[in-house]
């Protein structure tokens, strides 16, 4: 009996711990690289989060920039390069290349 | 290894169209066949074009004040030498020695007198000349590459990375538009 006693102990506190888990906000963040090559974004990421990071991987032999129309961020992109970028803010965020501004892509960062 | 082939006795003539846009006619003696370059006159003519722009962005840069003309001087010179250095890497690779042709010699003159005339220039006169120029220019490299060096090249490398620099010409062709509006 109190063997039994125990055990649904331990299953209860399991349960609970599981269920504080799935209620926890925070998932891991995650890394998304996003490659430029040929004078262009590839693809990104369909599911980012705040919190996540995109590494920009500038495959191109020109410096290239991740420009958001709306100021939010911009970055500079030399050739070869593999630059971080956290996501701090949830929206939907239009960006060009400065440099080239034919080069363009759409950012959606979920909370 | 490229195959040479020989010169067609065509002659690749470039005129000042306007005064300002220059003008690539490929044409024979009787006006009817098209040059045909081997693949190291096509990579002599595409280095020297890009020479070409980072000369103009040089003068640009000792001479404007104006901070977009100058940000834009500096992308030109930037990327065009990044083709230029990956074009001489591949030429190198190819065992390829690039052939002096006529076009590459009328675009150099072409673009002598261009760089004399502009340096009288100053100010606001002379960001004009040079982007108005830039304009006009890239609008014509564009066209002899769309037609006629990227068709004519025989090495797939060097057919890929002539098709590079036209998708980088465009890009410059598009922002020195752009630029040629906010100084109307």
């Amino acid at each position: 009996m109190a063997l039994l006693s125990r055990c649904v102990m331990a299953c209860l506190a399991g349960a609970a711990l599981a269920a504080a888990s799935a209620c926890s906000p925070a998932a891991p963040p995650k890394t998304y690289q996003v490659v430029l090559k040929d004078l262009m974004f590839g693809p990104l990421p369909a599911q980012a989060r705040v919190g996540d990071t995109i590494e920009w991987d500038n495959e191109d032999i020109f410096l290239h920039s991740a420009t958001a129309k709306d100021g939010s961020f911009d970055v500079d992109l030399k050739p070869g390069v593999h630059q971080p970028m956290q996501l701090k803010k949830a929206g939907t965020f239009d960006f060009i290349c400065k440099y080239h501004p034919g080069m363009k892509g759409r950012l959606v960062v979920s909370p | 290894m490229l195959k040479f082939l020989a010169p067609a006795a065509a002659a690749v003539a470039l005129v000042a169209a306007g005064g300002a846009a220059a003008t690539f006619f490929a044409a024979g003696a009787a006006g009817a066949q098209a040059a045909k370059l081997n693949d190291a006159q096509i990579a002599h003519i595409a280095y020297t074009a890009g020479n070409i722009d980072i000369a103009a962005a040089k003068q640009a840069i000792a001479k404007s004040k104006d901070k977009a003309v100058l940000d834009f001087a500096h992308e030109m010179e930037r990327d065009h030498t990044a083709v230029n250095d990956k074009a001489l890497a591949l030429v190198k690779k190819l065992n390829v020695t690039p052939q002096d042709n006529p076009t590459s010699q009328a675009l150099s003159k072409d673009a002598k007198a261009k760089l004399d005339s502009y340096a009288k220039l100053s100010g606001k006169a002379f960001d004009k000349a040079y982007v108005d120029n830039e304009v006009a220019y890239h609008k014509t490299v564009n066209g002899a590459l769309e037609t006629q060096l990227i068709p004519g090249a025989q090495n797939a490398e060097l057919k890929g990375l002539l098709q590079t620099g036209l998708k980088l010409f465009k890009e410059h062709q598009m922002h020195a538009e752009h630029l040629a509006a906010t100084l109307k």
